[in-house]
């Protein structure tokens, strides 16, 4: 190995401009001439708009225009559409209201868009925004997903009756109801994966304009994908040609899934933009951002896992009702559905499952994906009924696990629920992770924090998830609207060096680095002589984004595959010069060799002959510039074990992480140091999700009660420990580089974890996260009585 | 409009502003200086850290006259002559930060930190840092790149 080449833990070459306070995230970004957009949100969850009165407004200082869903309607602004038709039970597709971008006659959550007022500055288009005048008539929400789900709950759409969205299942029904009659013991457990708020550091933001002198636009924007908003923008929102679009996603400061959506505010941007004739800019508060980002999560699950005398699982049900709030964003019904429940099978051969999904419109804020999306939930549900199934049954936590796991020489293993398990070893994982956490000395720590007044507990997660969104032939069964492959370019520059296109989409990733150690590697380049340009679809061919741990998997792939070709046209060129036959020709480390002899060339001559073809192959084209797109066979399954520990305080709740260790299998990993900051990163946000994140609405008024981080608890420095962290490796088999997918790994992973060592010190079954200190500290108290009555 | 005139990286500046700019406005807008960032509107998450007559400040808890007279450093200041303090240096070698939007604010933030505190523990760090909010790291290797920062800084 190198130490710039794959495999080697190279220090990032997008860091230098981080770190000296240049980079260029969408709110540094300033257009000559541009005005200021502020958002009027609504007050109420929900509410019909009898009349808006704009006038005063528009009289204030500074301001340019002020629009409302009238104006938007009346040009015919579509509705901000969901890409992903999911089929229910009745065979009728998934219910999908109008979602205006501002609100037309009915606003749906707190936050909700009811005005735009743009002005010479951000102030004052703040400050006008005051003086628009609604007139609401202000109706009874419906916050909970249990509730909205009751017969005569308020109804969030007209057009969707008892506000579900979808009622869908999966699995084999007859098959499983066959498995619970034959068990010897029935785990049910019901519980809920709490409501998140995603907030990336960096708020969403966007600048758009109209260049009225060749008719097209330009919108910058924080978004994960922006081919793909750009193409949802053109063709479904605005009736643009997309010839007519540019956007550009510059440094994105985090997105998690949040800025993989078609906001409203880019939309009504990019419109607005023609009529002011100025570019346009708007940057959330954060304030905005708890109110209007996508949020993620918020299920509510039944669970029954089915055993027999053994312990060896025999069948598995589950019931969820998911929340997608009060409208649908971009990927909202895929995520509950195909991310979560084909997912159920676990690392375990359960031969039956059966899944139950309704989905449900509610006055909160639209719920889509948050980093795992649906493969977190869908390990919560799983790994906590597991754990709670050992301490019914007395068997070993560990041991229950190993006896159900997908044995090594099974794979490819096709599940119950879909999916076909590409390779891993799960007992590899497990027994790493157990003897980097000594399990086995674990009995004596307990006693030992005992005698310090703590209780100590122990938990593990045997997680398994999709990675490489996705086959395109797969999803488009299943209903997506998109294909999911991804484009890689290689571009020789004359002289050498290389620029790299890719359509994934780097929000913190480090795919300047990664993609540029595949490049080094695989074609001899130095990798200072390598730059990855992504995140803008007038440069980049076409593309998908990053979401769904894909970007290596498929986005590197790509490359790859862009890499053969640049080396099979270079094969042609370096024979020519060698006056010897292609099939001769033998590459490697940037140098083309005749087999046998020391004849040579570099992949410097080549490139620079590709371009000045003064002695060049008769026919070949000039220019050594290659593009490939790459479709994945399959998801890859990357898998793991994490084993958390945490110290209880029983006089004042407070649960202190004592250590953590994550083993995960991630197949071959190209820069190790990135793969462990992703893997942190997310056991930080599955920590939070366990101690400290929910998002709470009053469920009387719809009020966003966790609406600043003064109220939402965000993992703090100090709520966390350093994380213990290696990894076992199963090569992906099918795609050329082997490589799995780390990025949300470990907010997969984290929360059963924890929970399941929290209870386990608690002496209790179940509790909800998060695992406040409030609750941990009434738990501690009424612990010991509630084990007796156990 | 009052004129506010102050020392920022080095040089002397005056501009006539609006009494409510904030001094992360200030830097931003009036300046240029768009390393600093905002990541909140309640000064909980110090991506707007910038020093103060050599104190770390949340730049967004603070009007612009109210900073008539100091000498400010932003990020865009600690560098010198191209060459990275030790603090940015420990960050990149150390993998301390993802995105790079939190960074800015917990670079200075730690600077600051190591200097009240020339050989901080873990526990130090991680509670000097606590008024810094990362999303990406889950503060491992941010704890590990100041540690090795102090062990440099002290030389
Ligand atoms: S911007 Fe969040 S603390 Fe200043
Ligand atoms: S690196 Fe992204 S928030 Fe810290």
């Amino acid at each position: 190995m190198s130490d710039t080449g794959i495999g080697a833990a190279v220090r990032r070459k997008e860091d230098f401009r981080f770190l000296t306070g240049k980079g260029h995230y969408t709110d540094d970004i300033n257009r000559p001439g541009q005005a200021y957009a502020y958002f009027l949100r609504s007050p109420h969850a929900f509410a019909r708009i009898r009349k808006i009165d704009t006038a005063a407004a528009k009289a204030a200082p500074g301001v340019i225009a002020v629009y409302t869903g009238a104006d938007t309607n009346a040009a015919k602004v579509g509705s901000l559409p969901c890409g992903w038709v999911v089929t229910g039970k009745s065979g009728e597709p998934h219910k999908a209201p109008a979602h205006p971008p501002l609100a037309v006659d009915t606003v749906r959550y707190v936050g909700d868009h009811v005005a735009v007022v743009i002005a010479e500055s951000r102030a004052q288009a703040k400050d006008a925004a005051e003086k628009i005048a609604v007139d609401y008539d202000v109706l009874k929400p419906v916050i909970s997903v249990t509730d909205a789900a009751k017969p005569g709950a308020p109804q969030v759409h007209a057009d969707v009756p008892g506000n579900i969205c979808y009622d869908w299942e999966i699995g084999d029904k007859a098959a499983t109801d066959a498995a619970f009659a034959k068990a010897t013991h029935v785990t049910k457990l019901d519980l809920v994966n709490n409501r998140l708020i995603p907030n990336a550091m960096e708020p969403r933001a966007a600048i758009c304009e109209y260049d009225s002198g060749v008719d097209s636009y330009t919108c910058f924007v924080t978004n994960q994908n922006p081919h793909v908003l750009k193409l949802i923008l053109c063709a479904f929102v605005l009736g643009l040609s997309e010839s007519k679009l540019r956007v550009v996603a510059p440094d994105v400061g985090g997105g998690f899934g949040s800025k993989i959506y078609c906001y409203a505010e880019e939309t009504v941007l990019l419109w607005a933009s023609k009529h002011v004739g100025r570019p346009i800019k708007w940057a959330a508060e954060r304030s905005e951002s708890f109110l209007s980002d996508a949020h993620g999560r918020d299920h509510v699950t039944h669970a029954e896992l089915a055993l027999d005398k053994d312990g060896k699982f025999l069948g598995f049900r589950v019931a969820t009702l998911a929340n997608v709030g009060s409208y649908l964003s971009t990927f909202a019904t895929a995520v509950p559905s195909y991310l979560y429940a084909t997912l159920l099978a676990g690392q375990y051969t359960t031969p039956a499952i059966h899944a139950e999904v309704k989905t449900v419109f509610t006055n909160t804020a639209p719920v889509d994906a948050y980093r795992g999306a649906g493969r977190p939930e869908a390990t919560y549900v799983l790994e906590r009924i597991v754990e709670v199934a050992a301490r019914e049954t007395g068997i070993d936590r560990a041991e229950i696990r190993r006896r159900n796991f997908v044995p090594p020489d099974a794979f490819p293993y096709q599940t119950p629920v879909a999916l076909a398990y590409d390779s891993g070893n799960y007992a590899a994982a497990l027994d790493l992770a157990l003897k980097h956490a000594d399990y086995k000395g674990f009995a004596a720590r307990k006693v030992e924090a005992e005698k310090r007044g703590r209780l100590r507990g122990i938990g593990l997660s045997c997680y398994i998830e999709a990675c490489g969104i996705a086959p395109s032939a797969v999803v488009g069964a299943l209903g997506a609207g998109v294909g999911l492959w991804e484009s890689g370019q290689v571009r020789f520059n004359p002289t050498g060096s290389v620029t790299i296109h890719t359509g994934a989409h780097s929000h913190g990733q480090g795919h300047e680095t990664t993609f540029a150690q595949l490049v080094s590697d695989t074609l001899g380049v130095p990798i200072e002589n390598i730059e990855v340009v992504h995140g803008d679809t007038d440069k980049v061919p076409f593309g998908m984004g990053t979401y769904g741990s894909r970007s290596l998997a498929v986005g590197g792939s790509a490359i790859m595959r862009a890499c053969d070709k640049i080396i099979t046209k270079g094969k042609k060129i370096a024979a020519h010069l060698m006056e010897a036959a292609v099939e001769d020709v033998e590459f490697s480390k940037g140098v083309f060799k005749v087999s046998g002899t020391d004849k040579n060339v570099s992949m410097q001559q080549v490139a620079f002959t590709a371009y000045v073809p003064h002695n060049y192959p008769e026919g070949l084209e000039p220019g050594l510039d290659e593009t490939a797109f790459y479709d994945p066979l399959n998801f890859t399954f990357p898998a793991g074990t994490h084993v958390a520990q945490a110290e209880i305080d029983p006089q004042t709740g407070v649960t202190e992480v004592v250590n953590w260790v994550a083993v995960d299998d991630f197949g071959n990993v190209i820069n190790p140091l990135i793969v462990e900051g992703q893997v942190h990163g997310g056991i930080a946000q599955g920590i939070g999700q366990a101690l400290l994140e929910g998002c709470v609405y009053d469920p009387e008024s719809g009020q966003l009660l966790t609406g600043s981080f003064m109220d939402y608890c965000m993992p703090r420095a100090d709520d966390l420990p350093s994380f213990k962290v290696d990894t076992t490796k199963t090569p992906c088999p099918h795609n050329p580089l082997g490589v799995k997918g780390c990025g949300e790994a470990g907010a997969i992973a984290a929360p059963p974890a924890l929970i399941n060592a929290v209870t386990d010190a608690l002496g209790i079954m179940h509790m909800e996260m998060p695992a406040t200190r409030e609750k941990v500290w009434r738990a501690a108290r009424s612990g010991p009585l509630k084990r007796a009555a156990e | 409009m009052p004129t506010v005139s102050m020392t920022v990286n080095g040089k002397s500046v005056s501009r006539d502003i609006e009494d409510r700019t904030l001094l992360v406005e200030f830097l931003r807008d009036h300046l240029g200086l768009t390393g600093t960032h905002v990541g909140c509107d309640t000064s909980q998450c110090g991506a707007c850290v910038v020093h103060i007559d050599g104190k770390s400040v949340k730049s967004c808890t603070m009007l612009a006259v109210q900073a008539e007279g100091v000498t400010v450093t932003t990020i865009e200041g600690l560098a010198t002559d191209g060459k990275l303090h030790p603090m940015q240096e420990a960050f990149r070698e150390h993998h301390g930060l993802q995105c790079g939007f939190c960074t800015p604010g917990m670079v200075m933030s730690a600077v600051d930190l190591v200097k009240r505190h020339p050989n901080p523990s873990e526990e130090t760090i991680r509670h000097g840092l606590e008024g810094n909010i990362c999303r990406c790291t889950g503060y491992h290797n941010i704890v590990r790149a100041v540690q090795a920062a102090a062990t440099n800084m002290r030389g």
